[in-house]
């Protein structure tokens, strides 16, 4: 990720929320947009979309917490969901997920293992994102193939 | 002079992905096929699936890797299963809205067309808003998201409120475990959502559109923009769609990951920029929907069934399926079973049909204990009640719901009062806050489960959780709340034992630490 100095990322959350303002309801694509672009959300950039989309900042922050996508801190360098949801307990997921928890740090540096409830993929399951990329049939040793890359 | 490649259709459905079908693809390219990237069939147990085009149709092979290519393409690959058209799975199906899916490539709007697309939205421009409502009632289309409520009667609503400015709304929040039929549809065929909404839109009088997808479908989103790109290049969308004069945009809004956003009211406010949380009704969205204008709110299910409806008539629909439950249902089977996927059959089929004959049993070989109806608020019913038929109502007469049409199974080894307990669990995490029942009681239910586990007061503890669930039932704003109750009370119901004091109390001697077990019920 470039580096971008605070006042240029406050002219570009700026530009990226005046592109939007004219939508209907914009302030969810304007979170997406800036995500995508820095990968979480500052402070400053909840005050410089409120003031460009004339809401309130407490506002924009109430929107931004209620979503899981929004992040409020830069993100791991490596990230592996693992889906709780019941299809996927049925083979076994609840194991999974438990078991990868616990070796998270073996899995390599700055890896964060969160929980999801369904990926759409109820008849392959386990399922799981690696990095961003849907796998189904996973398991410890899948998983420990997929994120060889990790281990420095 | 070269022998024409070999055309070999590789799944490019998300499902397929997982499992490898990217890097299959890739394998086949290199060696020298001409590979089309169609939808799922939605025989998921044996992605990756792939087909090559012969003479006789098109022959299928299960389970497919990149090392399969020679021999698939030799037809000596063990995982083949013949022509795919006739494979017993898909034959005994009746597919309406996934007739296309699986066979067509989703990005070809010719393809689409050949294949007997674009032909209800050309009928329903003939016809009057009134006459296509009158038509989509006639059918008997009920709302596929779970509600069941007629499509047509809603439609009536949006086109007889005055206003100055109405919209169609497409609930693509599809986050039911055991659910996936809406993002395969959109994946493998989504000319026909678009359609769909176009004919919503004629009907209600509405001149915008918006598709809510969530954001765990990258795939989906993707082959829906570009479906729409490429409907506003052919004149499917934008101003005089196919000449008719009908104004019709349409927007794709992406989720953030919040399952009450498939709730209606919560995905409108969603749409509107705000918080996710649940409105109260009335007002009903089909007077005071989006930025409190008329809307029609539909799933995405119900939205792909009535292009057939325009084209063939509300009779060729209406025809199909059982009592009041007209059509066809889209059953997804998943979990613990040997063959998961799609079924799209009339209704009436017996659930048992559906997990043995379908599915054909677990994965894991052991018995079948429990099957979860109709997603994450559905009831858990045992094998004593496969003969229940897959309809409206007679499933909501055995105290369960049809939902989105998931069916998930589970093996001898699930722990019922793991699974009720989960139920509260979820619900705690993913309630939107805005209801007190809904909000602090699936906390409070997490609570008195563990202590029934712990084998603490069982017996006046479940009479608190029997309590608990009537109040959430009864004071719930929306469904979440409201039907949480449904997974706890069947496992409760059907599986006694699972909760039971004595044999709790001889795991809870063995495992459970003395001060979880001291705390009293919970007034």
């Amino acid at each position: 990720m470039p580096t971008v100095s605070a006042i240029d990322r406050v002219a570009l959350v700026r530009a990226i929320a005046t592109q939007h303002r004219d939508e209907r309801g914009p302030l969810l694509p304007v979170l997406h947009d800036v995500v995508d672009e820095f990968g979480y959300l500052e402070r400053d950039d909840v005050e410089a979309i409120a003031d460009v989309l004339n809401l309130s900042v407490a506002d924009v922050h109430g929107v931004v917490s209620f979503y899981h996508d929004f992040r409020t801190a830069p993100p791991p360098a490596h990230a592996l969901t693992l889906c709780r949801a019941e299809a996927c307990q049925a083979v076994g997921a609840e194991r999974l997920y438990a078991e990868t928890t616990a070796r998270a740090a073996d899995l390599g540096d700055d890896v964060e293992v969160r929980e999801v409830f369904c990926l759409g993929n109820c008849a392959l399951g386990p399922s799981g994102t690696v990095d961003g990329r849907l796998h189904g049939r996973l398991d410890a040793d899948r998983l420990t193939a997929l994120t060889a890359g990790w281990r420095g | 002079m070269s022998t024409p490649a070999t055309t070999v259709y590789v799944p490019g459905d998300a499902a397929a992905v997982s499992v490898g079908a990217d890097e299959v693809a890739v394998a086949f390219e290199a060696a020298g096929a001409r590979v089309v990237r169609t939808g799922s069939r939605g025989m998921l147990w044996l992605e990756p699936l792939v087909e090559v085009q012969t003479e006789d149709g098109r022959l299928g092979y299960g389970n497919v890797g990149p090392a399969d290519v020679e021999s698939v393409l030799g037809g000596e690959h063990a995982g083949g299963i013949g022509v795919v058209d006739d494979h017993p799975w898909l034959t005994r199906q009746h597919r309406v809205s996934f007739a296309r899916v699986g066979v067509v490539d989703p990005g070809s709007l010719a393809d689409y067309e050949a294949h007997g697309g674009g032909a209800g939205l050309r009928r329903a421009l003939t016809l009057s808003p009134a006459e296509v409502v009158a038509e989509v009632t006639d059918s008997g289309l009920r709302g596929r998201g779970g509600a069941g409520f007629p499509a047509g009667i809603k439609w009536r609503t949006v086109l007889e409120t005055a206003a100055d400015q109405k919209f169609v709304a497409c609930n693509f929040d599809e986050g039911d475990s055991g659910t996936f039929a809406d993002r395969m549809i959109v994946e493998g065929d989504p000319f026909t959502l678009i359609e769909g909404m176009t004919i919503a839109a004629h009907a209600v009088g509405a001149t915008e559109g918006y598709v809510y997808v969530r954001s765990e479908y990258p795939h989906a989103i993707a082959a829906l923009r570009r479906a729409v790109d490429t409907a506003y290049t052919h004149g499917y969308l934008g101003r005089d769609v196919l000449g008719s004069g009908l104004t019709f945009d349409l927007h794709v809004r992406v989720g953030a990951g919040a399952y009450i956003c498939g709730e209606e009211s919560s995905m409108l406010d969603r749409l509107e920029g705000k918080r996710g949380e649940v409105r109260a009704k009335p007002p009903i969205p089909a007077v005071s929907g989006l930025f409190g204008r008329p809307t029609a709110v539909n799933n995405v299910l119900t939205l792909c069934a009535v292009p057939m409806i325009l084209a063939q008539g509300a009779a060729a629909y209406a025809d199909l399926g059982t009592g009041r439950s007209r059509g066809t249902q889209v059953f997804q089977l998943a979990g613990n079973v040997a063959r998961g996927g799609i079924v799209e059959v009339p209704f009436g089929v017996s659930l048992g049909d559906l997990v043995d004959d379908f599915g054909g049993g677990t994965l894991s070989g052991r018995p079948v204990r429990a099957v979860q109806v109709g997603g994450p608020l559905g009831a858990y019913l045992p094998p004593a009640r496969f003969e229940v038929s897959m309809d409206y109502e007679a499933l909501a007469e055995a105290g369960a719901m049809l939902g989105h049409g998931g069916v998930v199974v589970f093996d001898e080894t699930v722990d019922m009062a793991v699974m009720a307990r989960f139920a509260m669990e979820f619900c705690a995490a993913e309630s939107c806050g805005k209801c007190t029942p809904c909000r602090i009681g699936s906390t409070r239910g997490v609570e008195t489960i563990d202590r029934i586990i712990a084998g603490h007061d069982v017996a006046r503890n479940l009479t608190l959780l029997d309590d608990l669930c009537e109040t959430m039932t009864k004071g719930s704003l929306c469904a979440m709340g409201g039907l949480t109750p449904t997974p706890v009370q069947s496992a409760i119901t059907y599986w006694p034992e699972d909760f039971d004091a004595d044999l709790v109390e001889r795991r809870a001697t063995a495992s459970v630490s003395p001060s979880s077990t001291e705390e009293g019920p919970n007034p």
